[in-house]
């Protein structure tokens, strides 16, 4: 595979880490602050697009900035499966920017620089993981997520706040300490090498015991992809404003989780390997419990948030199991749910947070009839949750398709009706949210007939979301075309 | 030969300026500072002048007064100690220049006595480190050891009883380590430590080399506050004055860690070492033992100098621990840790300092409120409690990947395991202060827009935003410093 040298990578990542002096410097004026996130936001965006023609046509752009330990360098490399992550990511942060105005003035939150800093370095982070070109270089950014994005999950700083950010560094930094790093410390013991790899690097003659265990410390020390038992810091970290679970904890950060698992799945240990110690089958039934456990604690949640937070603990092990299944379709459909999933559970949770605004609710019992109050909002959400559940025509049922068809590549029917299963189990908690919201009679509805909507901030940013998804139904293009070339460097062919 | 003087005027100078800061003080008692400061910035000028000589040329041998080895005193400065000597000149500097408001404050009328006593003590360190002389690095021991303890001393509450009985202790070793010279001269009739080591494989069985040996390093041992010696160290330093505790407590244990491995390797051989007491797996598991009990008794304190003196006492393990790994990656580890535990010790005792200079206390619970009221010094200590935690890009990690690859590589999983304890300890220690600094507030009033940042000042903020920035510069040229450096320094195993 053809690759040129750019610095692009890095300037891609260090603009939302240069961004944070403007910001400090102009924290008395809130409108300049924010100009100079959206300016970011932009800018990151840019960079980012540009470099899709070249890698669409097979080409990969490097970078390396300095060798820090024999043959581990910090080093970036942007291939299609990081560039699509990366161009998801980069989007959706000038949306949440606009939401965030809209959310945290409409609330008039406390430290609203602080907040707006700390974003910045988190999306440094998330574009970091995305580029990493080795091992090293995906865990100094992974952490670099965990440590940022404490201040925002604790952002109200009350008792909490406190107690959730406790059970968010225990599970995120926890996991990552005391599981990839040994890992990683030993993967490169053997091999003297962390480099990133399509064929994998580690040998197929190693014992399986060894790579069993290394395989399920990568599995569950990148805690940030919320496969069960460590799953229980997501439902924690709704404790921080809604702006921050849209996108941290919808997109960035529990995508950087799935995304590094499908590193470690095609860059270090190679789909070979896995296939022949058959780790890819203990892994989908792995994912398999959190899609269906996930998906029937969210049915008991009364919680809008927490609700969200159950379902998206399943979704994201949708694309764990997209990786486990080790063939073409799955891997493809992994990928594009990353996407899709990120575009409808962003729509989502910006409806829950404009709720929140506009009536002050949090509860789904409170929310009979609000259709009737804020009919955009909620049929925003309902685009999303069929995006969600994986309705055409909305993006999800693409990736969904993929997936489906991935379980019979890989011959695992009884996948494909755990995916099924979880599907009716979706809508099942879905649905009624949003036949409540405008189907009920005058004497259960909680509302008046008056239109009565958040701020335009909050609004358009989720109308903007919800026809995305549905646009990336008849437009999936570059993002099926970026799957697709992933994948085909990953099986070689 | 070199005509090069540098090795003997950067340990006279300190010496001669110790007198001229006496007297001169006598006079008045302004004269010691500067009298102070620019001997030390000249030793630190020459102490980079011998580093990069002995990197582009190799070792230097300098014989003082012309005298040939063995009947002079020999200074040998090899990859080494070229690094010990930069480090010590660094701290000092450092920690002259951020003490200077903290000795007016603390020591009003004994200026000069307090300026006389750091330039021995620095004096006394440099020679330590540079002498190719066994008996001589005794005197110069002993020259140290009584420096510190008259500045420990000047300490409050509980200073004298803790410093008498770390002079107690440190007499004891120190007299142990004269008895292990000793028996070596007697056996081979030389103090010269390359003579030594030419003639000591002739008389490998004899068992009075065989006792000398341990008893110059369990002298050592009790020096370094190593398991089960330790005992001594977390009073003396948590009651001694913060004008010294930041040039004593970086430096003392690290220097002892040096003597140590001069010792073993360079007048003993690593075969000896290793090969002819059975006690290599013992010493390994002292300092798991080491690790683990200080990281937990740290995690007991409510003080936050207490706390970190039992972190002094873990990362003795650490370098104790790697050095008998007897594998090449493990000594690498823990002669780089001197280097990084030097600079991240210094970094917190510097936030300690500021800490009892602003609030007059030092319990964690004073660091409330602390992000609002000093940013910077904040920022520092995060960066400084990343190092200790072992956080890419901070240098602290990197010390940990090699040890833990040395663990690997000899197959001791408990040294390994015991690094990562620790690494995961350290995580909840910071951040339970983090956490103070983050949520309590001084006042009741949720004031958040009126920010009062009351940092300290300049002179102090400097020194430590320096040792801050240098603990990731150092970290990302870890591979450099590695082949340029300390590969040279390891013997050949």
């Amino acid at each position: 595979m053809e690759s040129v040298t750019s610095i692009k990578p890095l300037l891609a990542i260090l603009t939302s880490i240069i961004v944070v002096v403007p910001i400090l410097l102009s924290r008395k004026h809130p409108n300049v602050r924010e100009g100079w996130s959206f300016l970011a936001g932009f800018v990151k965006l840019a960079i980012v697009g540009s470099m899709v023609p070249l890698v669409l046509k097979g080409t990969v752009i490097e970078y390396t900035m300095i060798e820090v330990v024999a043959g581990v360098a910090l080093k970036f490399r942007v291939d299609a499966m990081g560039l699509l992550f990366a161009l998801v990511s980069s989007t959706l942060w000038i949306v949440t920017t606009g939401y965030s105005i809209g959310y945290m003035r409409g609330l008039k939150e406390h430290s609203q620089t602080r907040y707006y800093c700390f974003f910045a370095l988190a999306l440094s982070g998330t574009i970091g993981v995305a580029f990493a070109a080795n091992l090293f270089t995906l865990y100094l950014f992974y952490e670099i997520l965990s440590l940022a994005t404490f201040p925002l999950v604790t952002h109200h700083q009350d008792a909490e706040a406190r107690a959730s950010g406790r059970k968010y560094l225990t599970f995120i930094l926890g996991s990552s300490i005391g599981l990839v790093l040994p890992a990683m410390l030993i993967i490169y013991n053997i091999t003297g090498t962390l480099e990133f790899s399509n064929s994998g690097i580690l040998s197929a003659g190693m014992s399986k015991g060894l790579m069993s265990v290394l395989f399920f410390m990568f599995i569950f020390g990148f805690a940030k992809a919320a496969v069960m038992p460590f799953h229980p810091w997501l439902p924690a970290a709704m404790v921080a404003p809604t702006p921050v679970s849209s996108l941290l904890h919808a997109v960035a950060v529990v995508k950087v989780g799935v995304f590094s698992i499908f590193r470690v799945v095609t860059g270090i240990f190679g789909i070979d390997n896995l296939r022949m110690f058959e780790l890819g089958t203990a892994l989908c039934w792995v994912a398999a419990f959190t899609i269906l456990a996930g998906s029937l604690v969210a049915l008991s949640q009364d919680s809008l948030k927490r609700r969200l937070a159950f379902s998206t603990i399943g979704q994201l092990s949708y694309i764990v199991l997209g990786a486990a299944l080790l063939s073409k379709q799955g891997m493809t459909g992994g990928m594009l749910h990353i996407l899709m999933h990120a575009f409808g559970k962003i729509t989502l949770f910006f409806c829950a947070g404009a709720i929140f605004v506009a009536t002050g609710h949090k509860y789904l019992s409170q929310m009979v009839g609000i259709g009737r109050r804020m009919p955009v909002t909620m049929t925003a959400f309902f685009i999303g949750s069929l995006s969600v559940i994986g309705f055409p025509p909305t993006g999800g049922f693409l990736s969904k398709w993929y997936l489906l068809l991935g379980t019979l590549e890989a011959d695992q029917p009884l996948m494909m009706f755990i995916l099924l299963s979880s599907t009716l189990l979706n809508a099942a908690y879905f649905l009624p949210i949003a036949y409540k919201a405008f189907f009920c009679s005058d004497e259960e509805a909680q509302f008046e007939q008056k239109i009565d909507e958040a701020p335009i901030w909050c609004v358009a940013p989720l109308v903007f979301t919800a026809t995305v998804s549905v646009g990336l139904f008849f437009f999936p293009q570059p993002f099926l075309d970026l799957a697709k070339l992933a994948v085909q460097g990953f099986t070689g062919g | 030969m070199s005509n090069l003087q540098a090795p003997i005027l950067l340990v006279t100078i300190p010496l001669l300026a110790a007198f001229f800061a006496a007297l001169g003080g006598m006079l008045h008692r302004k004269i010691s500072f500067p009298i102070a400061l620019i001997a030390i910035i000249l030793s630190f000028h020459q102490s980079i002048i011998v580093l990069l000589k002995v990197v582009n040329d190799g070792v230097i041998n300098y014989r003082i007064g012309g005298w040939m080895p063995p009947f002079g005193i020999e200074y040998v400065v090899d990859h080494l100690n070229a690094m010990v000597l930069v480090v010590i000149t660094f701290v000092s500097l450092i920690s002259i220049i951020y003490s200077k408001l903290i000795v007016e404050r603390e020591l009003p009328d004994k200026i000069p006595q307090f300026y006389t006593l750091y330039l021995l003590l620095t004096t006394g360190l440099l020679g330590i480190t540079i002498t190719g002389d066994a008996f001589n690095l005794y005197v110069l021991l002993e020259i140290s050891a009584l420096a510190t303890y008259a500045l420990l001393a000047l300490g409050k509450d509980r200073a004298l009883i803790s410093t008498f009985n770390y002079l107690i202790l440190g007499t004891i070793g120190a007299s142990l380590y004269l008895l292990g010279v000793g028996h070596l001269y007697i056996a081979t009739g030389s103090l010269n430590m390359a003579d030594l080591f030419r003639i000591l494989p002739s008389l490998s069985g004899n068992s009075a080399v065989m006792v000398g040996f341990i008893l110059i390093i369990v002298g050592v041992w009790i020096k370094m506050a190593f398991f089960p010696a330790h005992g001594w160290l977390p009073n003396a330093y948590t009651y001694a004055p913060s004008s010294s505790i930041c040039l004593i407590a970086p430096l003392m244990t690290k220097v002892s860690v040096y003597i140590m491995i001069r010792i073993m390797f360079s007048v003993f051989s690593a075969e000896f070492t290793f090969a002819n007491i059975a006690w290599q797996t013992a010493v390994v598991w002292c300092s798991v033992i080491a690790i683990i009990g200080g990281s937990l008794q740290a995690l007991a304190q409510r003080d936050f100098r207490k706390m970190l003196t039992f972190l002094v006492v873990a990362e003795v393990g650490y370098m104790v621990g790697g050095v008998w790994l007897a594998n090449e990656i493990g000594i690498s580890g823990a002669i780089l840790h001197i280097l990084n535990d030097a600079l991240m010790t210094l970094c917190l005792f510097l936030v300690a300092g500021i800490l009892i200079f602003k609030t007059q206390r030092h319990q964690l619970m004073d660091f409330r409120g602390m992000f609002r009221k000093m940013p910077v010094t904040m920022g520092a200590f995060i960066i400084g409690a990343l190092s200790m935690i072992g956080v890419p890009p901070t240098c602290g990690f990197f010390s940990k990947w090699y040890l833990i690859q040395g663990a690997i590589e000899a197959g001791r999983w408990e040294f390994m395991a015991a690094l990562i304890f620790s690494s995961l300890v350290n995580a909840v220690l910071f951040f339970r202060i983090i956490e103070i600094g983050h949520f309590q507030h001084e006042t009741d009033s949720h004031d958040h827009a009126e920010e009062k940042i009351s940092e300290a000042p300049a002179i102090m903020l400097i020194p430590l935003v320096v040792v801050a920035i240098a603990l990731v510069v150092i970290g990302l040229y870890t591979n450099d410093i590695v082949t340029n450096v300390i590969q040279h320094a390891v013997p050949v195993l």
